[in-house]
């Protein structure tokens, strides 16, 4: 067997569950189910087998809808993050498991104490993709409501993360005693409040769940702006990142880890992850034909349509998705909310930006929304997919990726099956999970990702007031940490 | 495989269940030999425990939670109790807990409790809903309100609930426990909307005109009150079970009240002399019987396409072990504890056949099924699986185990639940609200 090689950079892998877009291609006969929860035993066993670092999985605060209607065309409906990753860490041993949560419609109490509660029974390998949630669209389904202002989410979530963490601090090591002679089984002394009056939050509250075995969950954000960069350079420990293309990935690896000093953390603090989508073929050019055939696949005629109408703003009635694209100029109101695709900044820019691609190119309808939205990282044989995945690493344009497959819930297997044991040929992939060299202990996900360890608070070092409670201690913020929903390309 | 069917009213099968809370329900359980109170917070801990339960097939099990600490009791005033160093503090997530055992388990029931006070609506259906999904139909809920001030002030986003614990002790009208009740009852009912948003044929998969969905049979729920709204639907498809059986325990008719409103199965907790035991104190099991099933008649069930309520009686159970008598134990667990062990349901320490003698009277006197509370854990447990249950099976008072799995509707003898959006449709009704 073949062993990592210490003088190369070594690759991290995420296995990312099929999401609920038009990337997840549901009309291949292959395709199973989204909700059953065989497909999640099955994806996160298989990303375990293929010695993945974790599974992630996105959130969904609200079906997506199309002019005003539920949006009919991809893959909808998927189960509640918290309770879908502890069954995943139930049937799995050593892979961690990741869920986007949102600071927006959650309550800093409960999301700590059911963080934590995952922390405990999986044995330490949760993590937690901290994102704000973009509008009163989503609100409609909470009590909170749509009535944050756009800046406000930041605060909150700055806010948000700052109370979790002094939450998940408050029971030191040894507050349990357990003690039966004494009758003590916890220790009050090493138990301390929390007290944080802040714009967002008026909270005092005792922890009712001891500190878990990571302490605190790994923090995976995924903002981009100057100052989501240096929010992750000051908290994240992963950075979900769009910057898939290999001289863009160098430019804002550098950016990032160059912010890490200055924050007090060394480079291997922080892991660099962008999204990958990819399709294997036995040659080259057998995957480049698999690669037209899944983008098809994920650009159905309506798709197609659907997404141009998102753009214009309005019902196209009539366009032919094997035609041009329309002559007529998007309106100017404002976009509709739930809309299926990403946000549009400039509608016009947007649409004349599209019919110069179109004209090119000479592409229909259909065959540019494909080349838009279907995109895939890696394209080639394995040993083309796992040369390129090295390089990028050794090359320092990313620390690994997280996969995005196409197939529920078998989109992974193939991967798994071949690609990765080049990677491990290389000497660049793990060849089994490390346990603890104390305790034989399966790994916590810190400990698979390679990431130090938070510190344990005791005593001495805590300060009940004034302390991590205080508003005054809050940290920043994940700046423009949208909802990881489309894949980044 | 039949049930045993009771000759009572509700033709309901009868059903065992057990509570599971912490280290046991005595304070000082934790510090019996063959406790565990250094793996209260580990996987492992619940893991043996469910599969005791599991096993032995008892029919379902529910997992007490609360948000704030254990010193906190209903109504507490103080909003910062501290930590009563002498009993289990901590706990783990009980929804989150029943989804990480339901892979492990394969027929018991899995009944988490969540409260709705604090907690957003939407999160709590459909996180319930994902649990039935991964235990392929075993979920349920217990809902709880949350009535103390420690636990606002965790959240701050309301104020504390204004509640004359004495008053609610005694049964008399409480506008602070009415709110709290009227807001879980709109917590209820949302749910049970988002439960049904998705029909059950709405993934349809049509290449030829490139849906997945059938957008007519997802339906926004449009839930409204001068407290909170919804708009839907669910972010979850219609889970195994469709609607899960809902459960909250009730020590007063105005709580009955809520039972009778949205829930499925109630315990209550009858010939208790504890004062703990509240409005129900001292009433023997037909009296509360008579409450809820009056409780019933003032409440629209069959409008609401729910059958008649289940009533479950709690019992605080303590069986006798080899060498120690039950009785024996108890006093040596209170002088642990230095007072007297009082429960708001009542306790039963003896020998399996007294226990059974006094569930086989209740079951007389019209309930459906016990809820079997183990004072000391893994002891209690183990001992109603290995020597209670048998006995219970022996008398025609529990149904005989090795049934296969099935969903937990099944096992409290409800029938398969209706989708109120497709019984509006199929009545020619196209609009959602009508359904609402």
């Amino acid at each position: 067997m073949t062993t990592p090689d210490p003088a190369r950079r070594q690759v991290h892998l995420v296995a990312h569950f099929p999401g609920v877009n038009s990337a997840t291609v549901w009309s291949d006969p292959a395709s199973g189910s989204q909700i059953d929860f065989a497909s999640f035993r099955h994806f996160a066993r298989t990303a375990e087998r293929g010695l993945f670092d974790y599974v992630f999985l996105a959130e969904g605060l609200r079906l997506r809808e199309h002019g005003g209607r539920i949006h009919d065309l991809d893959v909808a409906g998927r189960p509640a993050t918290l309770a879908i990753l502890a069954a995943m860490a139930s049937v799995t041993r050593n892979i961690g498991v990741v869920g986007t949560l949102t600071s927006t419609f959650n309550e800093p109490t409960e999301l700590a104490r059911q963080l934590a509660t995952i922390d405990h029974l999986s044995g330490g390998r949760v993590g937690w993709n901290v994102v704000t949630s973009p509008d009163a669209f989503h609100g409609a389904n909470f009590r909170r409501g749509g009535f944050l202002p756009y800046a406000e989410r930041y605060t909150r979530a700055e806010e948000f993360v700052a109370l979790a963490k002094a939450l998940w601090d408050s029971w030191e090591a040894g507050a349990i005693l357990a003690d039966r002679e004494a009758g003590r089984f916890v220790d009050p002394e090493r138990v301390h409040r929390v007290r944080h009056r802040g714009p967002q939050f008026d909270v005092a509250a005792t922890s009712t769940v001891p500190r878990s075995p990571q302490g605190y969950p790994v923090i995976v954000q995924a903002g981009d702006s100057p100052a989501g960069r240096d929010f992750a350079a000051a908290n994240a420990e992963i950075i979900f990142s769009r910057h898939t293309g290999y001289a863009d990935g160098q430019q804002f690896y550098r950016d990032v880890k160059g912010r890490l000093p200055a924050a007090g953390r060394d480079e291997d603090s922080l892991l660099i992850l962008p999204g990958a989508s990819f399709a294997l073929g036995d040659t080259d050019a057998e995957a480049r034909e698999r690669a037209r055939e899944i983008s098809l696949a994920q650009t159905s005629p309506q798709t197609a349509v659907a997404w141009v109408e998102a753009i214009w703003g309005r019902a196209l009635p009539g366009l032919d998705p094997d035609g041009r694209l329309p002559d007529a100029e998007p309106g100017e109101g404002e976009q509709r909310q739930g809309q299926v695709s990403t946000r549009v900044e400039d509608r016009i820019a947007r649409a004349a930006e599209l019919r110069a691609r179109a004209e090119a190119e000479r592409l229909t309808v259909r065959e540019l929304v494909a080349a838009e939205t279907a995109h895939h990282t890696f394209v080639g044989s394995p040993a083309t997919i796992a040369a390129e995945i090295d390089r990028y690493v050794q090359g320092r344009a990313s620390d690994g990726f997280v996969l995005v497959p196409h197939l529920t819930p078998g989109g992974l297997d193939e991967f798994v099956d071949r690609v990765v044991p080049l990677l491990q040929e290389r000497g660049v992939f793990r060849t089994e999970y490390a346990v603890d060299p104390v305790t034989g202990a399966n790994p916590t996900l810190r400990r698979t990702l390679g990431l130090p360890e938070p510190q344990r608070p005791d005593s001495a070092r805590y300060r009940p007031e004034g302390g991590p409670g205080d508003a005054s201690a809050a940290e920043s913020v994940p700046e423009d940490a949208a909802v990881p929903e489309e894949v980044p390309a | 495989m039949a049930d045993i069917i009771r000759a009572g009213d509700s033709g309901s099968p009868i059903t065992v269940g057990v509570a599971l809370e912490g280290g046991g329900w005595h304070p000082a359980a934790w510090r019996e030999d063959g406790a565990g109170p250094e793996t209260l917070f580990t996987a492992a801990y619940w893991q043996g425990l469910i599969d005791i339960a599991d096993e032995a097939g008892l029919d379902y099990a529910t997992l007490e939670d609360a948000l704030s600490t254990r010193s906190a009791g209903f109504g507490a005033p103080d909003d910062d109790p501290g930590l009563r160093p002498e009993i289990v503090e901590g706990r783990l997530d009980a929804l989150l807990t029943a989804s990480w055992l339901a892979p492990r388990t394969t027929r018991i029931g899995l009944i988490p409790t969540v409260t709705t006070t604090h907690t957003e609506p939407f999160h709590v259906a459909t996180a319930l809903q994902t649990l039935d999904h991964v235990s392929e139909g075993r979920a349920g809920w217990q809902l709880r309100i949350s009535g103390d001030a420690a636990s606002a002030r965790a959240f701050g986003r309301r104020p504390a609930p204004e509640i004359d614990l004495a008053d609610v002790l005694a049964g008399e009208p409480d506008a602070g426990l009415d709110a709290l009740l009227g807001d879980a009852a709109d917590v209820a009912e949302t749910a049970r909307r988002l439960w049904d948003s998705w029909e059950e044929d709405a993934i349809i998969r049509d290449v030829a005109t490139g849906r997945f969905l059938d957008r007519d049979r997802v339906h926004h729920i449009r839930f409204a009150s001068e407290r909170f709204s919804v708009i839907g639907p669910s972010i979850v498809p219609r889970s195994p079970q469709g609607q899960l059986p809902v459960t909250l325990l009730s020590h007063s008719p105005r709580v009955h009240a809520l039972a009778a409103e949205t829930a499925d199965v109630v315990f209550i907790t009858p010939e208790n002399p504890s004062p703990r035991a509240g409005a129900s104190r001292g009433k023997p099991v037909a009296e509360i019987v008579a409450e809820v099933r009056a409780a019933e008649r003032a409440a629209d069930r069959a409008g609401r396409g729910l059958a008649p309520l289940r009533i479950v009686a709690d019992l605080v159970v303590a069986l006798d072990a080899p060498g120690e008598a039950a009785t024996d134990r108890l006093d040596r667990l209170d002088d642990l504890a230095g007072t007297p062990f009082a429960s708001d349901a009542r306790v039963a320490a003896g020998s399996p056949e007294r226990v059974a003698d006094l569930i086989g009277d209740w079951l007389g006197a019209g309930i459906d099924g016990v809820r079997l509370r183990p004072l000391a854990l893994p002891h209690d447990l183990t001992a109603i699986a290995e020597r209670l249950l048998p006995v219970l099976r022996d008398r025609g008072l529990a149904a005989p185990g090795g049934a296969d799995p099935r969903p937990l509707r099944e096992v409290f003898g409800l029938a398969s639940a209706p989708n109120r959006y497709a019984v509006a449709r199929a009545a020619g009704d196209a609009s959602e609200e009508a359904a609402a």
